[in-house]
């Protein structure tokens, strides 16, 4: 179980994220969209121990991420993968070398069983053959998958997932999203995907958090945010450009802001 | 040889050492490898590499490798890595002795 509990992040004189609060089940799917701007990708840093939050505790488990710092969040982050919306792939290394590289790092295992590992990865993610590949060989659903094979290199607990199927063309982020559902169905693993794709967490969320003005809007099972009848939640769910949310996201008046600066 | 606990990135190098005594210790007439993991409860993808390179080996000597009476959530890893007809998996160690 993940917790987060009142979170709060200020970024200059603009408040990202005002008291944050809901919780993720282990072994399920949770989706997290909202708007951009909205604190999605915030909340995804302080989740992953790479930002503090001004205020606020995130626990998973009993462990509390948020005081710990520097390499006492190494326990956590073995315990976690994390698959980056631009993948993170270090393009001077390949494919194997780079799914090898979080092993490498934090295990001393043998080189072969290593090697044994990283194919077990990338039949997981159907890219076996790849392996002496350099990213910027393949196309970008295969370096998306590749960065998801990374990111199960440790047998991860808990996998977040930062925009997994944004800039894909449809069949390559349905791919995506269906592996999503195996791991979690097969591995147990618990999925965080944060994302802008309303369509796809309606598909296989077990609970969708919607996030709005750094705050939680609604949350619940699809089915209960479909049939939500708030206003604000309907406009994300259908994606309309008329409703409760301005695509303005400055806070100052423009009038004021012309004329007094 | 028969494994016993958890098996994870922590404890394969252990197992691993004691595959590599039980090879070392093999006689020039045997014809299998027998492990039993009745005892296992977890493995994570380390174990089972280590596993698979135990495989590798017996296939350099010409030996066969059969597993022997897995737990059911270890039989579950092997059947989500896709492992189950890579590996010979018996019920028990009878059956695995059976035709050899």
């Amino acid at each position: 179980m993940i917790t987060v509990d009142n979170i709060s992040k200020t970024y200059g004189n603009r408040k990202v994220l005002d008291g944050l609060c809901f919780s993720a089940e282990g072994r399920k799917i949770t989706y997290v969209f909202g708007t951009s701007g909205g604190g999605k990708s915030t909340m995804l840093k302080i989740l992953i121990g790479a930002t503090a939050p001004d205020s606020g505790e995130v626990r998973y488990g009993d462990l509390d991420i948020t005081a710990l710092r520097g390499r006492s969040l190494d326990p956590y982050r073995k315990r976690i993968g994390v698959l980056f919306q631009n993948n993170a792939l270090l393009n001077s290394l390949t494919v194997a070398e780079n799914i090898a590289l979080p092993i490498r790092e934090h295990t001393a295992l043998d080189q072969n069983i290593v090697h044994i590992m990283v194919k077990m990865k990338l039949e997981l993610v159907g890219l076996r053959d790849f392996e002496d590949l350099y990213p910027e060989q393949l196309s970008g659903g295969m370096q998306k998958r590749v960065a998801l094979a990374r990111a199960l290199a440790l047998d991860p607990e808990v996998v977040y997932f930062d925009e997994p199927t944004s800039g894909l063309d449809p069949i390559i982020a349905s791919v995506i999203t269906k592996l999503i559902k195996d791991l979690n169905r097969l591995l147990g693993i618990t999925c965080i995907v944060v994302t802008h794709a309303v369509h796809e967490a309606m598909k296989i969320a077990d609970k969708i958090i919607l996030l709005y003005r750094g705050k939680v809007l609604a949350e619940g099972t699809p089915q209960e945010i479909r049939e939500s009848a708030d206003p604000l939640v309907q406009q994300f769910i259908t994606g309309s450009p008329d409703g409760p949310i301005s695509f303005h996201a400055s806070s100052k008046d423009f009038r004021d802001d012309l004329l007094v600066g | 040889m028969k494994i016993r606990g958890d098996v994870d990135m922590s404890t394969s190098p252990d197992v691993r050492g004691k595959i590599a005594e039980a090879f070392r210790q093999i006689d020039a007439g045997s014809k299998a490898v027998l492990i039993d993991l009745s005892q296992v409860r977890y493995m994570d993808s380390s174990g089972i590499a280590t596993l698979v390179e135990a495989m590798q080996n017996c296939m350099k000597r010409s030996l066969r490798l059969r597993l022997v009476d897995l737990s059911p959530p270890v039989r579950d890893i092997f059947e989500l890595a896709r492992l189950s007809s890579v590996f010979e998996i018996y019920a028990s160690l009878a059956e695995a002795e059976a035709g050899l």
